[in-house]
C-alpha cells in the first residue's frame, strides 16, 4: 500500500495534508478556547481573569450538573446500542433485499432526518403525554415522562442517521463476496458475522459515533420529552444561558472531553494488544477487498 | 477476503452422496426462493420499521392533524372545525423571504462542507487502518462537548476583541469583527455539520478499491481526471448521503444563527420555533413543518433517482 | 401471508393514531384540546373560559407535605442550597428542572402528566394558564404568609385576589449603557436606540431583546402608545421603527444581552433589571461605569409568580413551599441571591445593601412607577405582534 500510486504524493500530498491540518485546527479552535478559559477567574467567558482551578472545584461540588451528565450518558449509551442495531438492520434490509413496502420504509427512514427539531419535539410531547394517559388508564400506573421517554425519542431519530451512514457504505458494495460465502455453505448468520459485518464495520462504527454525538447533544427534543429529575446536560446548559454561561460549563466540557479522549486511547491500546495476539487466519477484519476483484 | 481464503467445503461432499439435494431450478423453485428472500428482508427490516411507525409516524400524524386546527384566543389549538387557514398563511410574502434566505444559507453550507470534507475524507481513507480510526474518532471528539458551549466559544473567538480579531490586527490586517454577520452564521453552521459530511464520505471512499485509482494513474490520467472520472462516481453514494445530512438540518437550524448571527434576520427554523413557542400558534407551526417535510421528502427521492439509486 | 403481516402493521397504525387523536379531542368541548382534558379535571366551562371553572382547591393544612417537591423554574432563580434547606426542614427531597421561557414551559404543563408541583409563570402567562385551567386555585388557608405580600403587589390585574398565584420576584425592563463609550450625557429615553441622530453614532453596538412584546413594546412606548395596544396602525408604526433601528444593531438577544454589554461587544443593551444588575456588579467598575434605567417614556414591569399545575402530584407540598418562600427571611435569601425585586414586605429588612441601594434609587425608573405597564396577553392579536416583529427584522 505504501508505494501505491493511489496514495497522494508530492504537491497533492502536501495540499491534502494541509487541508487535514486546517480542518483539525478548525475543529479544535473552540475547544482550545474552552480549555483556556476554564481556568479563568472571571464569570464571563472571554474575559481573562487570572488563573484559577475554582471552576473545577465548583464542578466537583455541583450535584445538579453531575446528575445531568449521568442522565445524558445513560441515555446516550442505550440510544447508541439500540439505534446501531436497528439502523444497521434497516440498512441491510434496504440494500440487500427486495420486499413489498420497501419504498414506504425507505421514506419513513428519512423522515426523522428531514423533520425540523422543534416539530419532532412537539410531536413527541403530544404523543407521550397522551400515550401515558392511555397506559396509565389501562394499567393503573402513575408513569410520567422521564428517562424512558427521552431515550425512546433519541432512538427514533438516531436509527435514521445510522442507517444513512451504513447504507452509504453498503451501496454499490460488491455482494459477490457474500454470495461466495453462501455458496461455500456458510449459514446466513455466519455470512453476516464473518463477511458482511467486517466489510461494513467502518460504516457501522461511523453510525455509532454519529448516534452517540447526536444523543449527547440534543436539546429541543429532550426538553419536551423530559420529566422531573431527568434533565440532561444540554438541557441544563440551555437553561443556564439566561443567567450567563460561566466557565463552570467550560470546566465540565473539558472534563468530559478528557474522559472521552482517555477512553479512546484506552480502546486503541486494547486493540493493539489484540492485534499482537495470534490472529485467527480466515477472517481478517476491515480489510479492503483485494485487487483481485478488478479482474472479475 | 479472497476466495482462496474461504473455508473449504465439508469433506463429505467429495463422497458419492451429495449432502444437499440439488433442487432443479424450476420457475416455482425460483419464485419460492425469491419469496423467502423477500420475507427475510421484511423481517430484518421489521424492528426498525415497527419502531419508527410507533414512535415517529403516529406522532407525525398527530401533528399533521393539528395543522388543520385553529388557534383560539388563548393560544390553545381547537381541533374541531378543520380548516386550511394555517396553510394559507404559508403563502404570505413574509414566508417567501424566509424560505429563500434559509435555502441560500443551507446550500452554501452544504457546498462548503463538501469541498472541505472530500479531500479530508480521501486523506483519511489513505492512511493505515489504525491511524484512520484514531483520526476519525478525533474528528468526533470536539462534538462530545456541549453544542451550546461550542457556539458560545465561537462567539468569543469571532468577537470584537476576540482572539481572531487580535490575531488579524497583529498581522496588520486591522481588527475584524465577524460576529453577528452572515459570515459568522455560515462558519458556525459549517463547523457544526462538517462531521455529518465527513463520516458518510469517508465510509464511501474507504470502500473504493484504490487499485482502480492506481490503474487510472498508471494510465496517465491526471489527479483531477482521476478524481472526476473514477473517485467521484464511485463515492457518489457518500456525497449524496453527506449532502442530505448537512443540507436538511441546516435548513432548519436556528440556534447557531441566533447566537452567532444576532437573530437579525429570521430563518425557517426560528420561524417554526416562534410559531410553536412564542406565538403559541401550533396550527401554523404544524402546517409549515408538515409542508417542509413533504417537500423535502420528494426532493430527497428525486435526488436519489438522479444519483442513480433506487428509492 | 407476508402481505397480510405488513398490511396488518400499516392498518393497525391508523386506528391507533385515530384513538390517540380522539382522546385528544376529548369528549365534550372544544377549547384546550391539546390534551389537558384527559387528565381528570372537570373542563366544563365554555370556550373563552372565565376564571374559576370547577376545580377545587386542594385540601391542605399549613405545613402539610404529601410527598417530594418537583419545582419547574427559570434557571438560576433560586439558590440550590435554599431549596435543599426546604427539603431538609420538611424531611422530603426537592428537585428543580429549568425552562428558558414561559412559552417553553406552557406546552409541557398543558399536555398533562408533567410531574411538576410548582411552576413559576410570568404575569401574562398566569392569565393564560388560568383561562385554560392549567393551574389550580390555591388554598389560601395553607398559605398564611400571604399576609407578607407588599401592598404594591396586591390586587394585581392578572390575579387580583391571588386565587391562582403568589408573586415570586419582580423587575423592570430597560436600557443599560456603558458610559465609557456613550459618555454620561445621554437622554434617559428610548431615543438612544430609536432616534437615528443618536443611535447612528453607535452603529453595531446596540442590542435589543429578541422578544416581540418587549421590543415592540419599547417602540410603542417611545411613540407614546400603550405597550398592550390592539391597534394595527400603532403596531405598524412600532414595527417600522424597530425595522429602521435594526440597522444599528449588533444583535437581537435576550439571554446574553448583559454579557455582551460588559464584554464590550455592545455599548447599549436592552434588558431585564436583575440580569443587568447582577452582571454590572460583577465587573470591576460596577455602577460607576454602567448605568441601568427605565426610559422616561416608560417601560415594562413584570412579575414572576408561583403557581401549581392542575395535575400536580403533591399539591400540599406545593402549598407549603409557597408559604415557606413567603416567609420574611426566606424571601430575603431569595432576593439576595438573584437580585430581583422582592414582593415580600417582611423580607425588606433583611435585604443586602447593594440591592436596596439599587431598588431605592429614584433615577432608575426615570419617570416613576406610573410610566410602567404590565404586559397583558392580547388574545387573538398576539399573532400580530409576533408577525410584526418578524417583519421588522426583515
Amino acid at each position: 500500500m505504501s508505494d501505491s500510486t493511489a496514495r497522494p504524493r508530492g504537491k497533492t500530498k502536501w495540499l491534502l495534508s494541509a487541508n487535514a491540518v486546517a480542518v483539525y485546527l478548525f475543529f479544535y479552535a473552540p475547544i482550545i478556547l474552552l480549555f483556556v478559559f476554564s481556568f479563568s477567574d472571571n464569570r464571563n467567558v472571554g474575559t481573562w481573569g487570572g488563573f484559577t482551578l475554582g471552576w473545577y472545584r465548583d464542578f466537583a461540588d455541583n450535584e445538579p450538573i453531575q446528575d445531568a451528565i449521568w442522565v445524558s450518558l445513560r441515555v446516550a449509551f442505550i440510544t447508541t446500542v439500540v439505534s446501531v442495531v436497528l439502523g444497521t438492520m434497516a440498512a441491510l434490509a434496504l440494500e440487500r433485499f427486495k420486499f413489498r413496502g420497501q419504498r414506504v420504509f425507505d421514506a419513513l427512514l428519512y423522515l426523522p432526518i428531514i423533520i425540523p427539531d422543534v416539530t419532532m419535539a412537539v410531536m413527541m410531547l403530544l404523543f407521550f403525554s397522551q400515550g401515558l394517559d392511555i397506559v396509565n388508564g389501562l394499567f393503573g400506573t402513575q408513569a410520567g415522562k422521564g428517562l424512558t421517554t427521552i431515550t425512546l425519542s433519541h432512538i427514533a431519530f438516531c436509527i435514521s442517521f445510522v442507517s444513512v451512514v451504513v447504507r452509504a457504505r453498503l451501496n454499490g458494495m460488491d455482494d459477490r463476496l457474500e454470495e461466495a460465502a453462501l455458496d461455500l455453505y456458510a449459514t446466513r448468520w455466519k455470512t453476516f458475522r464473518h463477511v458482511t459485518l467486517p466489510l461494513i464495520a467502518p460504516g457501522v462504527a461511523g453510525g455509532a459515533l454519529l448516534a452517540l454525538t447526536l444523543s449527547l447533544d440534543d436539546v429541543v427534543v429532550t426538553q419536551f420529552a423530559a420529566g422531573p429529575g431527568s434533565t440532561t446536560l444540554p438541557v441544563y446548559v440551555f437553561g443556564l444561558i439566561r443567567r450567563g454561561v460561566t466557565p463552570l460549563i467550560n470546566a465540565v466540557s473539558v472534563v468530559m472531553l478528557a474522559a472521552s479522549i482517555l477512553l479512546v486511547l484506552l480502546s486503541v491500546l486494547l486493540q493493539r494488544r489484540g492485534d499482537n495476539a495470534p490472529a485467527a487466519p480466515a477472517v481478517p477484519a476491515g480489510e479492503q477487498p483485494s485487487v483481485n476483484t478488478i479482474n472479475q | 477476503m479472497t476466495i482462496a481464503e474461504a473455508p473449504a467445503p465439508p469433506p463429505e461432499a467429495v463422497d458419492d452422496e451429495p449432502i444437499v439435494e440439488v433442487a432443479a431450478a424450476t420457475p416455482e423453485f425460483e419464485r419460492a426462493a425469491a419469496k423467502a428472500e423477500s420475507r427475510r428482508g421484511f423481517l430484518i427490516a421489521l424492528p426498525a420499521y415497527g419502531y419508527l411507525v410507533l414512535f415517529f409516524a403516529i406522532p407525525l400524524v398527530i401533528v399533521a392533524i393539528y395543522s388543520f386546527g385553529t388557534r383560539n384566543r388563548f393560544g390553545d389549538t381547537e381541533l374541531s372545525g378543520w380548516n386550511l387557514d394555517a396553510y394559507r398563511k404559508l403563502t404570505e410574502p413574509l414566508l417567501r423571504d424566509i424560505l429563500f434566505r434559509s435555502l441560500w444559507l443551507a446550500i452554501l453550507t452544504t457546498v462548503i462542507c463538501l469541498v472541505v470534507a472530500y479531500p479530508f475524507a480521501y486523506f483519511l481513507a489513505t492512511r493505515t487502518p489504525t491511524i484512520r480510526n484514531i483520526m476519525l474518532v478525533f474528528v468526533m471528539i470536539p462534538f462530545w462537548s456541549n453544542f451550546l458551549v461550542r457556539n458560545f466559544a465561537w462567539r468569543v473567538i469571532l468577537g470584537t476583541d476576540g482572539p481572531l480579531s487580535t490575531a488579524t490586527s497583529a498581522v496588520g490586517l486591522g481588527d475584524t469583527r465577524i460576529l453577528f454577520t452572515p459570515t459568522a452564521v455560515v462558519l458556525g453552521l459549517v463547523y457544526g455539520f462538517l462531521p455529518f459530511m465527513i463520516l458518510p464520505l469517508y465510509a464511501a471512499i474507504e470502500r473504493i478499491d484504490l487499485g482502480l485509482v492506481e490503474a487510472s494513474r498508471d494510465l496517465y490520467a491526471s489527479g483531477w481526471q482521476t478524481f472526476r472520472r473514477v473517485l467521484l462516481p464511485l463515492s457518489m453514494p457518500g456525497v449524496i448521503a453527506g449532502s442530505i445530512l448537512v443540507f436538511i438540518p441546516s435548513l432548519g437550524a436556528y440556534v447557531t444563527p441566533e447566537i452567532l448571527g444576532g437573530a437579525k434576520s429570521t430563518l425557517l427554523g426560528s420561524y417554526i420555533v416562534t410559531q410553536f413557542l412564542t406565538a403559541r400558534n401550533w396550527p401554523v407551526g404544524a402546517s409549515l413543518s408538515f409542508t417542509l417535510t413533504v417537500i423535502m421528502l420528494f426532493a430527497t427521492i428525486l435526488y436519489f433517482r438522479k444519483g442513480g439509486r433506487t428509492l | 401471508m407476508r402481505t397480510t403481516r405488513r398490511r396488518a402493521i400499516q392498518l393497525a397504525a391508523i386506528p391507533l393514531s385515530l384513538a390517540l387523536v380522539a382522546s385528544a379531542c376529548g369528549s365534550d368541548d372544544d377549547s384546550s384540546s391539546s390534551g389537558g382534558d384527559t387528565s381528570g379535571t372537570d373542563v366544563s366551562g365554555t370556550s373563552g373560559g372565565d376564571s374559576g371553572g370547577d376545580m377545587d382547591t386542594a385540601e391542605c393544612a399549613v405545613d402539610e407535605v404529601d410527598g417530594d417537591l418537583a419545582l419547574f423554574n427559570w434557571a438560576e432563580y433560586i439558590d440550590p442550597d435554599q431549596l435543599q434547606e426546604f427539603a431538609d426542614e420538611y424531611g422530603i427531597s426537592a428537585t428543580m428542572d429549568v425552562y428558558d421561557s414561559n412559552e417553553a414551559m406552557l406546552p409541557q404543563i398543558q399536555a398533562g402528566n408533567s410531574g411538576y408541583d410548582v411552576i413559576v409563570p410570568s404575569d401574562y402567562m398566569v392569565s393564560i394558564m388560568t383561562a385554560g385551567e392549567f393551574i389550580q386555585p390555591l388554598n389560601q388557608d395553607a398559605i398564611p404568609n400571604l399576609a407578607n405580600l407588599a401592598t404594591e403587589f396586591q390586587g394585581l390585574p392578572y390575579d387580583p385576589d391571588n386565587t391562582y398565584s403568589v408573586p415570586y420576584q419582580a423587575g423592570t425592563t430597560g436600557l443599560a449603557v456603558d458610559t465609557e463609550v456613550v459618555g454620561t450625557d445621554f437622554p434617559r429615553s428610548w431615543s438612544i436606540v430609536f432616534d437615528p441622530e443618536f443611535a447612528d453614532q453607535f452603529g453595531g453596538q446596540i442590542s435589543l431583546l429578541n422578544d416581540p412584546r418587549e421590543t415592540l413594546g419599547a417602540a410603542l412606548k417611545y411613540l407614546g402608545y400603550s405597550l398592550n395596544t390592539t391597534s394595527q396602525e400603532e403596531l405598524d408604526q412600532a414595527r417600522d421603527l424597530v425595522s429602521s433601528a435594526s440597522g444599528n444593531l449588533a444583535a437581537f438577544n435576550t439571554d446574553s444581552a448583559d454579557e455582551l454589554l460588559t464584554s464590550g461587544e455592545t455599548a447599549i443593551a436592552h434588558g431585564f433589571s436583575g440580569d443587568m444588575f447582577t452582571q454590572i456588579l460583577e465587573t470591576d467598575e460596577g455602577t460607576d461605569r454602567y448605568v441601568y434605567f427605565v426610559p422616561e417614556e416608560g417601560g415594562t414591569r413584570w412579575i414572576d409568580n408561583m403557581a401549581i399545575p392542575f395535575d400536580a402530584p403533591h399539591p400540599c407540598t406545593a402549598h407549603t413551599f409557597i408559604n415557606w418562600l413567603m416567609d420574611g427571611e426566606q424571601g430575603a435569601a431569595l432576593a439576595n441571591w438573584n437580585y430581583y425585586t422582592t414582593p415580600n414586605e417582611a423580607a425588606k429588612p433583611f435585604l443586602d445593601e447593594d440591592l436596596l441601594a439599587f431598588l431605592e434609587d429614584p433615577t432608575v425608573i426615570t419617570s416613576g412607577e406610573e410610566s410602567l405597564e404590565l404586559i397583558v396577553d392580547t388574545g387573538d392579536f398576539e399573532i400580530n405582534y409576533s408577525d410584526a416583529f418578524i417583519e421588522a427584522k426583515g
